[in-house]
């Protein structure tokens, strides 16, 4: 089993991440918990809401939006970098917990490197899924660089601005 | 200007720790060169043609005198003595060691200065006019404002990796624009509506480079305290929806035209209608509370015109030139806004050495409260400089090479490094602007010339401005040799608009003699009260390429 850093430590990865089927073939659910790519499983909604062992995962160009009214059926959502550059997956990731609410697992695959960890987890990530040769035990102080921040993000809703401004009232 | 509290202070230190742990693991191999690279560039850290370049942010161009004395003392320890100041407020060393930048950035944490965003696809170190607080005809000071995105924008977690680099400039002056805004990413400008409210009006997708565009207004009046949350959902829609496929189509200006602004602006509407009132929105004691940052000086109650001055101006033609040129009126009598060019015959536009450093350091304690401001025209500012010591001032800065008295005229060329210090450029620019101030060293004759942008840039990046310079030099390469590409009729000001190409490109020995056919046919062409621009948008380009092509 791969590691999983959460914000209490490294865990075991129960969940496998199934690709998208290959154009008229079916898709083939592994044992045990799975993430599936969005689309296939909006297809199939029916078959796999309510599930606790199946959840999905986008890629950064897909519209969390088109899926703002199931959330609540998903225990895991993954959010795929495909290079650690593309900054799209940041804001899949607000908009799931700030704007939809999202509660569930929200996980970041796939080129996930250290130094991403801290802006993830102000994104609303609360697991990552490291890229294999990066050094996991350098993760726990990666995502702790530092220990305040200006502006507001999920996990911080009070900007500096509001901060210092109740103190000094 | 603004001071570090604790927070601030905090904050900076924990990211030249953070630096110093990715240096770290750079230089063990543990982060390959690809993954170091953003890391690096956020950091300022460029990897250039003959050394590593480290570019450091001077957040809307303000400088404290322990500032200036801090970056002598880098340029001398870690550099070669020398730093350069660039059209973006900025300034660079051109060759500091990696291994040593760690290092540089807690020198510079001291004093409150860092290389935050200065280079990379995230939002850059934000600018603003050079005058600002100081002059008469402003709206009100936009620095809080700048200082505001400042914090907004620093490791903006959701924006640290933009499809390219995003540039926000801010102008609160109604009949003058000297941030270029409308060749920005995001341009500002602080208005009031008619309800007598505080608010900006939003340009956004301008900018230069290989595809110039003078950005087009998304929005007309947004209210003061909207700013952030605002910025906010433009950065939010350009980060999800711009290009990612060409790093030549990724800046929002190609997002915005490829939408139609008008779509565009509906987008960002819609976003914005979600996080309006979300925490971001800015408080009035949030503005006040940095405005105060931002308060005046200790002015004295003084007059304007001092007898002596009169004099000393009778007295002393060169005097008289230079503050024709390069004195601006200041908003308190008695007060004036002195600008010192760096444009010396034969030192590169921008270049200062460690010991001018110094020096302007004992100017601004000497005669203008310890602070200085740098230009996007690569020129610094004391604002605050009284009237009856300016002969003084010009008297003992003339030996260290601040006094000419250029200012805004053809000799006062923008110029970006090119090929001899950067790995880009399709030729040298650094030669050509001093071959042309060579040729128009007639100081009579700049003079009679009027007010004249000249800007070179070494390769179509256009780090120089050229598109929006009156007179535009491109550096081109046409089987590997050198050549230069001329456009007429740009301009940064309200009247934004971007150059056409002469024609053909010029060799380097003939461009000061191309310059001088041009303006030739401005001299013959003007009426009395006409600028180079004003005769150029009457005449048309053809009189110039006759002339230049006979
Ligand atoms: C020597 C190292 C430098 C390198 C490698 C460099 C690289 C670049 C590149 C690649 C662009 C085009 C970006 C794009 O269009 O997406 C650019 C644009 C620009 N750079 Fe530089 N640059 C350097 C130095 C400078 C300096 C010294 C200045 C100021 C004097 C400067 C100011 C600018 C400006 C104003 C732009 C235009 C931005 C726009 O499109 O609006 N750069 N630079
Ligand atoms: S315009 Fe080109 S040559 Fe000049 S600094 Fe920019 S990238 Fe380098």
């Amino acid at each position: 089993m791969p590691d999983l850093i959460r914000h209490d430590g490294v865990h075991d990865d129960e969940w496998t991440l199934v690709s998208a089927p290959e154009e008229g073939q079916e898709l083939a659910l592994p044992e045990g918990p799975a993430l599936l790519p969005a689309t296939v499983w909006k297809e199939n909604r029916d078959r796999y809401a309510g599930r606790n062992d199946i959840g999905i995962w986008f890629d950064s160009h897909e519209e969390p939006e088109a899926f703002a009214d199931v959330l609540d059926d998903l225990p895991v959502i993954a959010v795929n970098f495909p290079k650690f550059t593309d900054g799209r997956g940041y804001s899949i990731g607000r908009l799931l917990r700030e704007r939809y609410g999202y509660k569930g697992e929200l996980r970041a695959v796939g080129d996930v490197l250290l130094d991403q960890l801290f802006y993830m987890k102000r994104c609303g990530f609360d697991a990552y899924a490291l890229r294999p040769d990066k050094d996991i035990s350098q993760a726990e102080h990666c995502l702790n660089f530092f220990s305040n921040t200006y502006q507001a993000a999920v996990d911080d809703k009070e900007p500096l601005f509001r901060r210092r401004a109740a103190e000094t009232s | 200007m603004y001071v570090y509290d604790e927070y601030d202070r905090q904050i900076l230190n924990e990211r030249v720790a953070q630096f110093r742990h990715q240096t770290d693991r750079a230089l063990a191999g543990e982060l390959a060169e690809d993954e170091f690279l953003p890391l690096r560039l956020q950091n300022g850290l460029y990897v250039q043609r003959l050394a590593p370049m480290l570019r450091i942010a001077i957040p809307y161009g303000m400088l404290r005198a322990n500032q200036l004395r801090r970056l002598a003392r880098i340029s001398r320890d870690y550099d070669k003595g020398y730093a350069h100041f660039t059209t973006r407020q900025n300034v660079q060393f051109n060759w500091p060691a990696v291994a040593d930048v760690p290092d540089i950035l807690a020198e510079l944490a001291e004093v409150e200065m860092h290389a935050n965003q200065t280079s990379g696809n995230c939002i850059r170190n934000t600018t603003t006019d050079q005058f600002a607080g100081v002059q008469t005809e402003e709206l009100t000071d936009p620095r809080p404002y700048c200082e505001l995105i400042r914090q907004w924008s620093t490791y903006h977690p959701e924006f640290a990796f933009l499809p390219r680099k995003f540039k926000i400039a801010v102008n609160a002056s109604e009949g003058t624009d000297r941030a270029a805004v409308q060749v920005h990413d995001i341009g500002l400008e602080l208005v009031n509506n008619e309800a007598g409210e505080f608010g900006f009006r939003v340009y956004v997708g301008g900018g230069l480079g290989r595809t110039p565009v003078v950005g087009p207004v998304i929005r007309e009046f947004l209210p003061e305290l909207d700013l952030l949350t605002y910025l906010e959902a433009i950065l939010r829609v350009y980060n999800r929806y711009g290009r990612r496929d060409n790093k030549f189509k990724a800046r929002i200006k190609i997002l915005v035209k490829a939408m139609t602004p008008d779509v565009f602006a509906e987008k960002v509407e819609a976003e914005w209608a979600h996080i309006k009132d979300s925490p971001t929105r800015l408080t009035r004691e949030a503005v006040d509370n940095v405005k105060r940052f931002f308060t005046e000086p200790d002015y004295q109650s003084l007059d304007d015109n001092p007898d002596g001055l009169q004099t000393q101006r009778a007295e002393s033609k060169a005097f008289d030139s230079w503050v024709k040129r390069n004195v601006s009126k200041h908003k308190k009598p008695g007060y004036c806004i002195a600008t010192l060019t760096l444009k010396k015959t034969g030192v590169p536009p921008g270049d200062v050495s460690d010991r001018q450093l110094e020096q302007l350091a004992d100017l601004t304690e000497q005669y203008s409260f310890g602070e200085l401001r740098v230009t996007h025209q690569q020129n610094v500012v004391l604002a605050d400089v009284r009237q009856d010591q300016l002969f003084e001032l010009w008297q003992t800065m003339r030996p260290m090479g601040f006094a000419t008295a250029n200012l805004g005229t053809l000799t006062d060329i923008i110029c970006c490094p090119g090929g001899d210090y950067c790995a880009l450029a399709n030729a040298k620019s650094i030669p050509v602007a001093e071959a042309i101030q060579t040729r128009f060293d007639d100081m009579d004759y700049v003079y009679d010339l009027g007010d004249i942008d000249l800007n070179i840039s070494g390769c179509m990046n256009a780090c120089g401005h050229h598109h929006v310079g009156n007179i535009g030099v491109l550096g081109v390469d046409k089987k590997g040799q050198e050549f230069y590409q001329i456009s007429l009729g740009g301009s940064s000001q309200r009247d934004a608009s971007l150059g056409k190409i002469l024609g053909p490109s010029f060799a380097r020995e003939d461009m000061p003699q191309v310059i001088e056919k041009i303006i030739d046919v401005f001299v013959d062409n003007r009426t009395e009260e006409e600028t180079f621009l004003d005769t150029y948008r009457r005449i048309g380009i053809d009189p110039f390429k006759e002339r230049v092509y006979a």
